[in-house]
C-alpha cells in the first residue's frame, strides 16, 4: 500500500508563454500513498506553477503527469476538472474562503462539485453537516463558529476552515501552497500540525509547499524545487 | 447545476444593495414599458369599441380624424354645426335605415351633454354589435328628462328622480349653469365600457329649450324664460353637431358618402368609421412607437447599469473564482455562475415590473377613466406583454453572457492563484 505510486512526473517542461523560457523542466519526480512532502523554494522559483500543473489547471508543453495512475496530461480539460474535483484538495496562503458562504458551507463547497467526495464524506460522517462538524472541531473550531460568516473569523481560524474543505471526502491528495505564511509563528507551528495530523487521519498525502525552510518539521520528506527542477528560475542560478 | 445556482443567488444576495439598485432600475424600465403597451392596448380597445353598426358619420367639413373625435368619442369640441335641414335630407335619404343626431357642447360636471332622439336607444351599437341596456328606469319622454350613462350615475351617485342642473359649454370650472331649467333623471344605461358611460343623453328639444333665452356663451340680459313656458316656444332645433347614419345596404356607402361629401346645401364630411381610426391610428401610431422605443432604450440603459455592476465586481471577485476552479469548477461553470447573476437580476426585474405595473393599474386605473375615459382596467397580463417581458429577459440574458464571459476568461488565465 504505501509503495503505491500518488504522483509521478515524467521528463515534463513547462513555460508560461511559447518561446520564452522553460519555468519548469522536472525529468522525475514521484510521491509514494501517504507520504508527507515539503517542497520549498524562493518565490517566484515555480511553486505555484507546479501545483497548477498537477491541479489539472496548466497543461505541460511536453512530459507526463500521472496521479492515482491516471495518465491527467492526456485526460480532457472537463475531465481534468472532474479529477481535481474529486480527488485532491487545496489549500492556499490566504482569502481562501468564499465570502458570502457560512463556514460549514465553505467546507462543503468541496462535496457541491464532487459526487465521489460527497458521498465519501457521507459515509465517514453519516451527514454532509456531521462531517463539515467533526473536521472543524477536529481542527479546533468551536460548534458557534460553524454557522457564522467567514468574514468574521480570524486568519488563522480561516486557513482550519480552508484545511477542512481539502480535507473532506478524504481526497488522495492534499496541495497546500504557503498555507502559513499569514500567520504568525506559533501559529504556523500549530497549523501544520493539525493540517499534518488530519491528513494522516484522512489517509491523504500531503504535498505542502513554502519558501520557508524553517517550517520543515516531521514531514517525511523535505526537498527543494531546484533539486527536482534543475533548470528553474532561481534554482537554475543556485 | 442547481448548487450552481443556488451560489449565483446566495452571490447575488451578499452584493444586495448595489444589485438591489440595478435591480430597481431594471424593474421601473419593465413598469414603463409595460405600462406604454397596456395604454396603447386599451385605447385603442375602447376606441374600437365604441362604435359598432354605424355606417358613416356625418359633420360639418373637417378632419376624419376630428369628425370621429367629437363625434364618437365626445373628446374635444366640433368648430362648426350642420343645419337642421340638412340633417332630415339625410334621415330621408331612401338609402338611409335610421339615423341618431348628436347635438354636443353642454356638460355636467365635467361629463358630456348628449342631445339626441329615441333613436339613439334603438339603434346606437357598440362593441359587438351590443345594444343599450338600460339598468335603471327608462328612456327621456318628458322634456326636461335626462338619461345617464353607467359612470355617471356611479360618479355622482344619481339615481332615478334625481334633479340635475347642466352647465353651458364643456370644461370643469365657473361655467353659465342652466340652473332655471333643471332635469330629471329618469334612466340609467348599463355600463358599455364607452365614452356612453360617461355621457348625459337628453333630447333635442331640451337641449333647444334650455338656449331659448341665451345667445353666444351667456343668458341674454333681461330675458327669462321660464322653464313650464318653453313649449309654447317651437322647440325644433336650427343646428346639430353630427349624425350617425345606418344603411339599408352596407353596399351603398361609398356612393351615399359620395352624394353627403359632394352635393349637399352645406359643406359636410361623411366618413366611415373604421376608415377613420385607421387614420387615427396613423396619427397615433407615430407616437406609440416611439414611446414604445423610448421605454425600450431605458429598459436597455437599465440592463447596460446591470451589466456594468456584474463587470465590475469582477475585479474583486479573482479569489472567489479561483477557490471555485480549485474545488473543481469548471470555467463553463463560472461562466454559467456569472451569467446567472445576471439573468437572475434581469427576471427578477421583469416579475417585479410586471407586478409594479398590476399595482399602478389597480390605484390608476380609476384616475385614467376619469380624466381621458381610458378604461385601463387591473387584468392578467396578455400575450402581448408577455412577448415583452420574454424580449426583456431575452436581452437581459444575452447582455448577461458578456459578465459571464470575462469571468470565464478570467478563471482561465487566473488557474489556482491569481496575480493581482
Ligand atoms: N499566470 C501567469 N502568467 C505568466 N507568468 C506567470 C503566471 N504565474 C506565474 N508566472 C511566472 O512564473 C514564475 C513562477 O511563479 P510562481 O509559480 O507563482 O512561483 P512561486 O509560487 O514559487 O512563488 C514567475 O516568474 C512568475 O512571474
Ligand atoms: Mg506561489
Amino acid at each position: 500500500m504505501t509503495s503505491e505510486t500518488v504522483i509521478e512526473i515524467e521528463n515534463l517542461r513547462f513555460r508560461w508563454s511559447r518561446g520564452g523560457e522553460f519555468c519548469l523542466e522536472i525529468p522525475a519526480f514521484e510521491v509514494r500513498a501517504g507520504e508527507r512532502i515539503f517542497l520549498y523554494g524562493p518565490s517566484g522559483s515555480g511553486k505555484s506553477t507546479l501545483l497548477g500543473l498537477l491541479g489539472g489547471v496548466l497543461v505541460p508543453e511536453l512530459g507526463r503527469i500521472r496521479l492515482l495512475g491516471s495518465e491527467l496530461t492526456r485526460l480532457k480539460p472537463s475531465a481534468r476538472d472532474r479529477f481535481r474535483a474529486d480527488h485532491v484538495g487545496f489549500v492556499f496562503q490566504q482569502f481562501n474562503l468564499i465570502p458570502y458562504l457560512s463556514v460549514v458551507d465553505n467546507v462543503l463547497l468541496s462535496c457541491r462539485f464532487s459526487a465521489r467526495r460527497r458521498a465519501r464524506a457521507m459515509a465517514a460522517g453519516g451527514s454532509l453537516h456531521d462531517e463539515a462538524a467533526r473536521l472543524l472541531a477536529h481542527l479546533d473550531l468551536e460548534e458557534a463558529l460553524h454557522r457564522q460568516g467567514v468574514t468574521r473569523l480570524s486568519v488563522g481560524q480561516q486557513q482550519r476552515v480552508a484545511a477542512a474543505r481539502a480535507l473532506i471526502g478524504r481526497p488522495e491528495i492534499v496541495i497546500a501552497d504557503e498555507p502559513t505564511s499569514a500567520l504568525d509563528a506559533e501559529r504556523q507551528a500549530a497549523f501544520l500540525a493539525l493540517l499534518a495530523g488530519e491528513c494522516r487521519a484522512a489517509g491523504s498525502t500531503l504535498l505542502f509547499v513554502s519558501h520557508d525552510r524553517r517550517l520543515a518539521v516531521g514531514f517525511d520528506r523535505e526537498l527543494s524545487l531546484a533539486s527536482i527542477s534543475p533548470a528553474c528560475g532561481e534554482g537554475r542560478a543556485a | 447545476m442547481s448548487p450552481l445556482l443556488l451560489l449565483a443567488a446566495r452571490s447575488a444576495w451578499n452584493r444586495r444593495l448595489t444589485l438591489g439598485m440595478t435591480l430597481i432600475a431594471v424593474a421601473l424600465s419593465v413598469t414603463l414599458l409595460l405600462g406604454v403597451e397596456r395604454v396603447r392596448h386599451e385605447a385603442r380597445n375602447s376606441f374600437a369599441q365604441s362604435v359598432a353598426g354605424t355606417d358613416l358619420v356625418v359633420g360639418a367639413r373637417t378632419s376624419p380624424v376630428q369628425l370621429m373625435l367629437y363625434a364618437v368619442f365626445r373628446l374635444g369640441e366640433a368648430t362648426h354645426n350642420i343645419r337642421w335641414q340638412s340633417y332630415r335630407a339625410i334621415a330621408e335619404n331612401p338609402a338611409v335605415a335610421w339615423s341618431i343626431p348628436l347635438s354636443l357642447g353642454d356638460s355636467h360636471h365635467g361629463f358630456p351633454v348628449i342631445g339626441t332622439s329615441s333613436a339613439y336607444f334603438e339603434h346606437f351599437r357598440y362593441g359587438d354589435a351590443q345594444a343599450l341596456a338600460f339598468s335603471a328606469g327608462k328612456p327621456f319622454a318628458e322634456i326636461f328628462d335626462a338619461v345617464l350613462g353607467a359612470e355617471v350615475a356611479a360618479r355622482l351617485g344619481y339615481r332615478p328622480g334625481n334633479r340635475i342642473v347642466l352647465s353651458h359649454g364643456m370644461g370643469d370650472v365657473s361655467l353659465a349653469e342652466h340652473t332655471d331649467k333643471p332635469f330629471t333623471v329618469v334612466g340609467i344605461l348599463a355600463p358599455t365600457g364607452t365614452p356612453v358611460d360617461r355621457s348625459v343623453h337628453i333630447s333635442l328639444e331640451a337641449m333647444q329649450a334650455i338656449h331659448l333665452d341665451w345667445q353666444g356663451g351667456a343668458p341674454l340680459p333681461g330675458l327669462s324664460i321660464p322653464a313650464e313656458y318653453v313649449r309654447k316656444f317651437d322647440l325644433t332645433p336650427q343646428e346639430i353637431t353630427a349624425v350617425l347614419v345606418g344603411l339599408k345596404s352596407r353596399a351603398a356607402v361609398f356612393k351615399v358618402q359620395r352624394d353627403l361629401n359632394t352635393r349637399s346645401a352645406e359643406p359636410l364630411l361623411a366618413v366611415l368609421p373604421g376608415v377613420a381610426l385607421d387614420q387615427l391610428w396613423q396619427v397615433v401610431g407615430i407616437a406609440e412607437r416611439t414611446l414604445l422605443a423610448v421605454s425600450a432604450m431605458v429598459v436597455a440603459v437599465g440592463l447596460a447599469g446591470l451589466v456594468a455592476v456584474v463587470l465590475a465586481g469582477l475585479g474583486e471577485r479573482r479569489r472567489e473564482l479561483a477557490i471555485l476552479r480549485s474545488v473543481g469548477a469548471r470555467p463553463s461553470e463560472i461562466f454559467v455562475l456569472l451569467t446567472a447573476e445576471g439573468l437572475f437580476v434581469t427576471v427578477l426585474g421583469a416579475l417585479l415590473g410586471a407586478a409594479l405595473l398590476a399595482l399602478l393599474t389597480a390605484l390608476l386605473g380609476p384616475l385614467a377613466q376619469a380624466h381621458y375615459g381610458l378604461a385601463i382596467r387591473a387584468r392578467w397580463i396578455s400575450s402581448d406583454e408577455l412577448a415583452l417581458l420574454g424580449a426583456v429577459v431575452a436581452v437581459g440574458l444575452v447582455a448577461s453572457l458578456l459578465p459571464g464571459y470575462r469571468a470565464y476568461r478570467i478563471s482561465l488565465a487566473d488557474g489556482l492563484t491569481p496575480r493581482l
